[in-house]
């Protein structure tokens, strides 16, 4: 059975351009980029257009493209480095719903000494922004807020934050992991100092990310070393991936029209059809600021890994912000910081979707999630068939 | 993912004796929609006092509908006294075993079967004297120390996979490790425990009312509902259900298990609340 692949927010399938473009790279043009021969030496010509791809992207030069292993290795970069260049700051603000490559470093970063000030979000996940001015201090090292949340696609008005922050002389970071390559993003236009990428969110594989650091920013290294990355990341480049990242940015860069109409228009689909025809159920987050590929749905009264372990009877991947499933005994941060009601957050499901799903895809999606709603609410204590049960705006039009 | 066995997937694609026995000899619900898990019971006897049939309704995870499946399962045929003795291993067993994280799921089954057959014999359900040492999920002192003595738990870790407890705020910690210990000690007496404070009647009011109107009535007016504080005496809240709550059926189930969980978990655990008498 085919694989309906409807989990991008996790992960993304490596696009088949992106894998050949890569391939060279392992067997054939194996050398260093930082050897003097030229076997090794022409390595670093396709490194350097892989940094132009990425910087283009995101409408950076190159320079300002750091080359890292992971969005989680450029999170801790960002705000370990704006710790290191303000020796004489300790705060740090950040918000609720991020993701723990920022939340728990900065947990620990709370029991090494540091003032952490994590912004609340409302109900449909949106953040504050009075709150957030007012939480800015001299104190303050730095802010790191999420461009986009990966459990909902709420999009956060990062430039405008880091406009707030800029008129305070304060270092503004964001994860923009889930955001690049489904919405337009663009360094030029706005005062972001740092910004982290992921390559394996993008079609590229896994163990490549960037951190964009803007021309002119202190920065102090995380990892220390050789000369690389002109000194701002020690490890010898892993090319192979290096070039798929490039690759992949510059796939993502055309995909973005389509992302925003075609996948746009299969999310829309599925999420309308199923609130349609599964009673007490509800989307989770703003419906008006949120990424085109992804839909948090909650279906009340029954429990998300059942769900998912029914839905992958049919080989439909998703994920869900049960307490079963997050590996804790507490449904996902992310949506009890929203404050979404208990009956309601264990039966979340989040899809994220790409270029690469078809319509047909959605439509069996549609066809067989409904019965298996109603299989597991069947065996629910709370559930009465009859019952319309408050916390619900099932078919609540936008 | 989990790596579920064989006999837990096969369960819980076809659970046995899923549904509720009218006019059951035993009935029991345990856990809660906000812990994440909920299991009710029900079972019937016949004429020589065994288990006659046994049904269930869960909310919760694979293995803890697999775990309610087999349940039924393993009482059925049995005496009173019979079924006294399953304890949370014997359903694991029965299912090739679970996964250590996902052991609470067996000691819910058990724990309902403790109940139904305690409600059949019509004795009270709770013993007199109980803690709650875990306010996150509702988890009492006795609830530890059974799972601790059957399972042979030794570290705070092992009591969050089988009881849940201490897995939500961590607050209890310290009270975990005090029932170990004194499990392992050869059961010496605890220190007595420091009184909590005591809230004033006037501050748990306030406190109450903060509570209602900052963590609860939000997120009730989304859905078009509203509640009104009426009265607190002793530690019942009585409050009144207005707008789309009023009317609505499930309007129990709000109260109990958000209305009472939030109070509950920011005021004091053994608030209780009623809605007003129409």
């Amino acid at each position: 059975m085919k694989t309906i692949y409807l989990d991008n927010n996790a992960t993304s399938q490596v696009a088949p351009a992106v894998l050949e473009a890569m391939l060279p790279y392992f067997h054939e043009l194996y050398g260093n980029p930082s050897s003097m021969h030229s076997f090794g030496g022409q390595v670093s010509k396709t490194i350097r257009d892989a940094r132009e791809n990425v910087a283009a992207l995101i409408g950076a030069e190159p320079d300002e493209i750091i080359f890292t292993s992971c969005g989680t290795e450029s999170n801790n970069t960002a705000i370990l480095s704006a710790l290191a260049v303000n020796p004489d700051k300790r705060h740090i603000v950040t918000s609720r719903v991020e993701h723990p490559a920022v939340k728990v470093l900065c947990e620990h970063l709370k029991e090494k000494g540091c003032r952490i000030t994590e912004l609340a979000v409302d109900s449909e996940g949106r953040l504050e922004l009075e709150e957030y001015e007012n939480s800015l201090s001299k104190d303050t090292a730095i802010v790191s807020l999420m461009w986009a949340n990966n459990e909902t696609g709420v999009i956060f008005p990062v430039e405008e934050a880091a406009g707030l922050a800029r008129e305070r002389g304060i270092l503004f970071h964001t994860d923009a992991v889930q955001a690049a390559g489904k919405i337009p993003i663009n360094t030029r236009g706005n005062t972001i100092d740092m910004l982290s990428l992921s390559g394996h969110k993008l079609h590229a594989p896994k163990g490549v990310g960037v951190l964009y650091v803007r021309k002119g920013t202190k920065f102090s290294p995380f990892l220390i070393g050789g000369h690389q990355e002109k000194g701002r990341r020690g490890g010898t480049e892993n090319t192979a991936s290096i070039v798929a990242l490039g690759k992949a940015c510059e796939l993502a860069g055309g995909n973005m029209e389509t992302e925003n109409t075609r996948v746009k228009y299969l999310r829309d689909k599925l999420e309308k059809s199923l609130l349609e025809t599964i009673p007490n159920s509800r989307v989770n987050g703003d419906r008006m600021n949120r990424l085109p590929n992804t839909t948090n749905i909650s279906f009340e009264f029954v429990e998300g890994e059942g769900i998912l372990l029914l839905m992958d009877q049919f080989n439909i991947c998703a994920s869900s912000g049960s307490a079963c499933t997050s590996g804790s005994l507490q449904p996902s941060h992310v949506l009890r910081a929203m404050g979404v009601p208990f009956t309601m957050a264990h039966g979340s499901v989040r899809f994220s979707l790409s270029v690469y799903n078809t319509e047909e895809e959605i439509d069996f999606v549609i066809e067989k999630l409904p019965p298996i709603i109603e299989r597991l609410r069947e065996m629910s204590p709370y559930w009465k068939a009859e019952s319309s049960v408050c916390g619900i705006r099932d078919t609540e039009t936008q | 993912m989990w790596e579920y066995t064989d006999k837990v997937k096969e369960h819980f694609l076809n659970p046995r004796n899923v549904g509720e026995i009218e006019n059951p000899d035993g009935v029991a619900e345990v856990g809660s929609i906000a812990c994440g898990d909920a299991l009710k019971l029900t079972f019937k006897l016949d004429e020589n006092k065994r288990i006659k049939d046994a049904k269930f309704k869960t909310f919760g995870c694979a293995s803890a509908i697999a775990s309610s499946s087999a349940l039924t399962e393993i009482i059925k045929g049995m005496t009173l006294e019979e079924a006294m003795k399953v304890t949370n291993q014997n359903i694991a067993d029965y299912l090739g075993g679970l996964p250590e994280e996902k052991m609470h799921c067996s000691v819910l089954g058990q724990q309902a079967l403790e109940q139904a057959i305690a409600n059949c014999k019509g004795a009270p359900q709770k013993e007199p004297g109980e803690e709650i040492i875990c306010e996150c999920f509702g988890i009492t002192d006795r609830e530890i120390e059974r799972a601790v003595k059957e399972n042979h738990l030794t570290t705070i870790e092992e009591v969050t996979n089988y009881t849940k407890a201490g897995g939500g705020c961590t607050n209890c910690h310290e009270k975990i490790q005090g029932i170990i210990d004194r499990i392992y000690a050869g059961g010496t007496p605890e220190a007595p425990k420091e009184p909590k404070p005591k809230l004033s009647n006037i501050q748990k009011i306030r406190m109450i009312e903060e509570t209602i109107e900052r963590e609860i009535r939000p997120s009730l007016k989304q859905d078009g509902g509203n509640i009104d504080l009426i009265d607190v005496i002793g530690n019942r809240v009585i409050v009144a259900t207005r707008g789309a709550c009023a009317t609505c059926q499930a309007s129990q189930l709000t109260l109990k298990g958000f209305v009472e969980y939030k109070l509950r978990e920011l005021v004091s655990p053994d608030l209780v609340v009623e809605e007003e008498p129409s």
